[in-house]
């Protein structure tokens, strides 16, 4: 409701953004009375939500495709590539994390924070930029836009999705890198660990059982947050790579006033976002195995 | 088999799978924008037209140098009144879905375009009253008044003909799978992803396709879309920015070929609009504006002088272009002592603008010029629906937009500047200027054309509604490997004719 209204603030209406320079006032006039648009925005709210408890989100006023057909051709787009950066943040972060702190103050641990503070404050688009000029221009390797679903070409799917996920997996693995890191000098700290190291645990079992495990409750979290941000879209990202995603869907929504797509998809992020929690919620009890007991 | 082998395997696979082993020829086309619905009734995007061009032939169509040439109709003529046309069409055409293309079809089209809700054509061919079948293959269009830039309103949209059977099956929905009878067939639209079409094997003039698939994708960064011309991902890209050009050009396996545009840049001044005309209501004030601009170093400054610096509402390279009122030079003491004769000498305003990076940097260099005069220009960025939108309001006092042009002047002046112009957002209103522009509706001779746009010009150089300021050049940048393209000034790429 919030972002129905907050919608209807911005000046100018559906009408008016399919107009564009022509200003046709008889079309837009036209428009307003077909799609609803005259009425108060209580009513269409109340129109709003009693097609969508019917399943139906209504037609992009845009483009006149099917807002759930617009859904289901993004959302496996999105999650895909949002899987992939995270798992390359996950392969890249965690072990830098882990490296960064059980080597503290050494040159490994600057080189990796370094390495985490770059890719945090590397913006998306000048990454994009560089590498689509190297790997796609220079060298040739991939390609520099689009995308292929993987039932059509798993091997050209994978060419086209990885320097995206490249660009959003490097943001995402200096967080991580920085989280796993602070939270492993914590539980490396930690008196049990201490016991264990006591009673000759080998330091690798120390590191990779002991506290790593308990070390990976924040990561979790920073994780089910990050992925929950990845599928909420990544505008610039896939701005540049042409990936037909959630979050150019989203942007050009608000610009063109295309009501019913904004809405659409801020619901199924709302609820993608809910089933990540619930999802980080359940991995945490098969982290740490005292939660299921305490509960 | 270790991981790293494993790894390495499904790196070098999916590094080979970026080479296309298709034997088909697919033309990739970077579009600036993603289109809105393909359906020629309701589409506005000038993007979309450029996928038309592509599936859905038209009446007639344009050449390089504007004249009408016949497509689906193969001649018309004019009844000596003026106030019909008869069109006749050409013979074996069918529609993508097998369906005949006849007399039935192009009143079915017309009736549509005037009828359905929220047609953006009715305002372009609304003078048609009725539409006679005569035979199979002649109709006639009855016009409520003479409309002589009817027949260039019909070598676009309004022109476009698509198979009534699909147009009765999906309705509204029309545009997400179009029928027509272009060159190519539709095959899947991934909505901000791409469209493909497939070539059609019935087309009347299939002996000029040589391609076996166009897919058109949109990538709105132009630097992402060069990016992708130079690795042979895109072999076209449309209105290629002016600073791209440099690198287009040193690459040995690229072109770009550029014609100036039909449309122009605008900063629109509020003559009569609400309580904001207050500022600029003065004739004497908007002279001294525009006497302050200085548009040959504007386009040299901002765009590599790749543009062509304009006074009017076509360009100079136009035949409607009035010769003897050609850009002025700038002359700010006469601006001074206009603003001091008005009583306001020290003038201050705010221009609104989009957040577009043309328009920026030109705001920016006027707002220098302009202060050499004494006039305080201040910029206000908007995005661009907001923009219009206070525009209809009156809620501006000057507004910097474009327009993308049409192939008959009419397109470019009477809509902005007659009385009830759609676009006419100043309140401009001369009845002096209003008769001639009417008169030029209604005469088929170019020659008495020509004489009427050239009074009517005079009196807005004098009147100065809207500041014309430049026109752009309308770049293609293409894989050398491409032949066949000959640009049009209204940018669209005619993708028959081109070949690898």
């Amino acid at each position: 409701m919030l972002i129905f209204s907050l919608q209807k603030l911005l000046p100018g209406d559906a009408a008016t953004a399919l107009a564009g320079e022509e200003g046709d006032t008889a079309a837009v006039a036209a428009i307003r009375v077909k799609y609803n648009l005259d009425r108060p925005v209580a009513v269409q709210y109340g129109i709003w939500i009693g097609k969508v408890l019917r399943g139906d989100f209504g037609d992009s006023l845009r483009s006149r495709i099917p807002v759930a057909d617009l859904i289901a051709s993004k959302l496996p787009v999105t999650v895909e590539l949002a899987i992939v950066s995270m798992l390359i943040a996950l392969a890249v972060g965690v072990p830098a994390g882990v490296l960064s702190a059980t080597r503290q103050g050494r040159p490994l641990d600057l080189a990796a924070n370094f390495v985490a503070l770059s890719g945090l404050s590397v913006p998306h688009f000048w990454l994009g930029i560089m590498l689509i000029l190297l790997f796609a221009v220079r060298l040739g390797w991939l390609p520099a836009s689009g995308y292929v679903p993987p039932w059509d070409d798993w091997r050209r799917n994978l060419s086209t999705i990885l320097l995206p996920s490249i660009v959003l997996g490097t943001g995402v693995a200096g967080v991580m890198m920085r989280h796993a890191r602070s939270a492993m000098l914590q539980t490396l700290g930690a008196d049990y660990v201490r016991t264990a190291r006591a009673k000759s645990v080998p330091e690798r079992l120390v590191v990779m059982k002991h506290a790593l495990r308990n070390a990976l409750i924040p990561v979790i979290t920073l994780g089910a947050v990050e992925f929950g941000r990845l599928l909420s879209g990544a505008v610039l990202t896939e701005q540049i790579f042409a990936i037909p995603g959630f979050g150019k869907l989203l942007v050009d929504g608000v610009f063109n006033r295309d009501y019913a797509v904004v809405q659409a998809v801020v619901l199924v992020s709302a609820l993608c976002y809910l089933l990540l929690n619930l999802l980080a919620d359940i991995l945490y009890f098969v982290a740490d195995p005292r939660l299921r007991g305490s509960s | 088999m270790t991981v790293s082998r494993i790894l390495a395997a499904l790196l070098a696979s999916v590094l080979l799978a970026a080479a296309p082993a298709s034997a088909e020829t697919v033309l990739r086309i970077g579009l600036n924008d993603d289109p809105d619905a393909l359906d020629p009734t309701i589409s506005r995007a000038y993007v979309g037209r450029l996928v038309f061009a592509a599936l859905c032939d038209k009446l007639f169509d344009v050449t390089p140098d504007l004249k009408i040439v016949p497509q689906l109709a193969t001649s018309y003529e004019w009844a000596a009144d003026n106030r019909s046309v008869t069109l006749r069409l050409r013979p074996g055409v069918k529609f993508h879905d097998g369906e005949p293309f006849n007399a039935d079809a192009v009143r079915f089209n017309i009736d549509r375009h005037l009828t359905m809700a929220g047609s953006f054509r009715k305002s372009e061919i609304g003078e048609i009253k009725s539409v006679d079948v005569v035979n199979d293959l002649t109709v006639r269009l009855n016009l409520s008044q003479p409309l002589v830039p009817l027949l260039a309103a019909l070598t676009d949209r309004a022109g476009m003909m698509i198979s009534p059977k699909a147009a009765k099956e999906l309705g509204d929905r029309f545009g997400t799978r179009p029928v027509c009878a272009g060159p190519f067939k539709f095959v899947e639209r991934v909505a901000q992803g791409k469209i493909v079409l497939q070539k059609f094997a019935d087309y009347w003039d299939k002996a000029n396709v040589h391609l076996d698939r166009v897919e058109f994708v949109p990538i709105t960064d132009s630097t992402a879309r060069l990016a992708s011309l130079r690795s042979g991902d895109l072999q076209m890209i449309e209105r290629v920015s002016p600073t791209d050009l440099a690198q287009i050009r040193a690459d040995t396996r690229l072109k770009v070929v550029g014609v100036p545009e039909l449309g122009f840049q605008v900063i629109r001044l509020n003559v009569a609009n609400g309580p904001k005309s207050k500022t600029l209501a003065d004739v004497r004030v908007r002279q001294a504006i525009d006497l302050a601009i200085d548009r040959t170093a504007l386009v040299k400054a901002v765009f590599n002088d790749e543009y062509i610096p304009g006074n009017q509402f076509v360009s100079p390279s136009s035949v409607y272009y009035n010769k003897k009122l050609p850009v002025k030079p700038r002359d700010v003491p006469r601006a001074r002592q206009l603003l001091r004769e008005a009583g306001q000498p020290n003038l201050a305003f705010t221009l609104i603008l989009p957040p577009e990076r043309d328009r920026q940097e030109a705001a920016q260099v006027i707002q220098a010029m302009l202060a050499e005069a004494g006039i305080t220009m201040t910029l206000q960025s908007q995005e661009n629906v907001t923009m219009l939108e206070a525009g209809k309001r009156g809620d501006f006092e000057a507004y910097f937009t474009f327009w993308s042009g049409r192939p008959d002047p009419d397109g470019n002046i009477f809509t902005h500047y007659a009385c009830k112009g759609a676009q006419n957002d100043s309140h401009y209103c001369n009845a002096e200027f209003d008769a001639l522009v009417t008169k030029a509706r209604q005469v088929a001779d170019p020659a008495q054309r020509k004489q009427l746009y050239d009074k009517a010009t005079e009196l807005l150089l004098r009147d100065v509604p809207a500041l014309h300021l430049w026109h752009r050049r309308v770049f293609t940048g293409l894989n050398a490997r491409v032949e066949g393209f000959t640009p049009h000034p209204d940018g669209i790429i005619r993708v028959k004719g081109l070949r690898f």
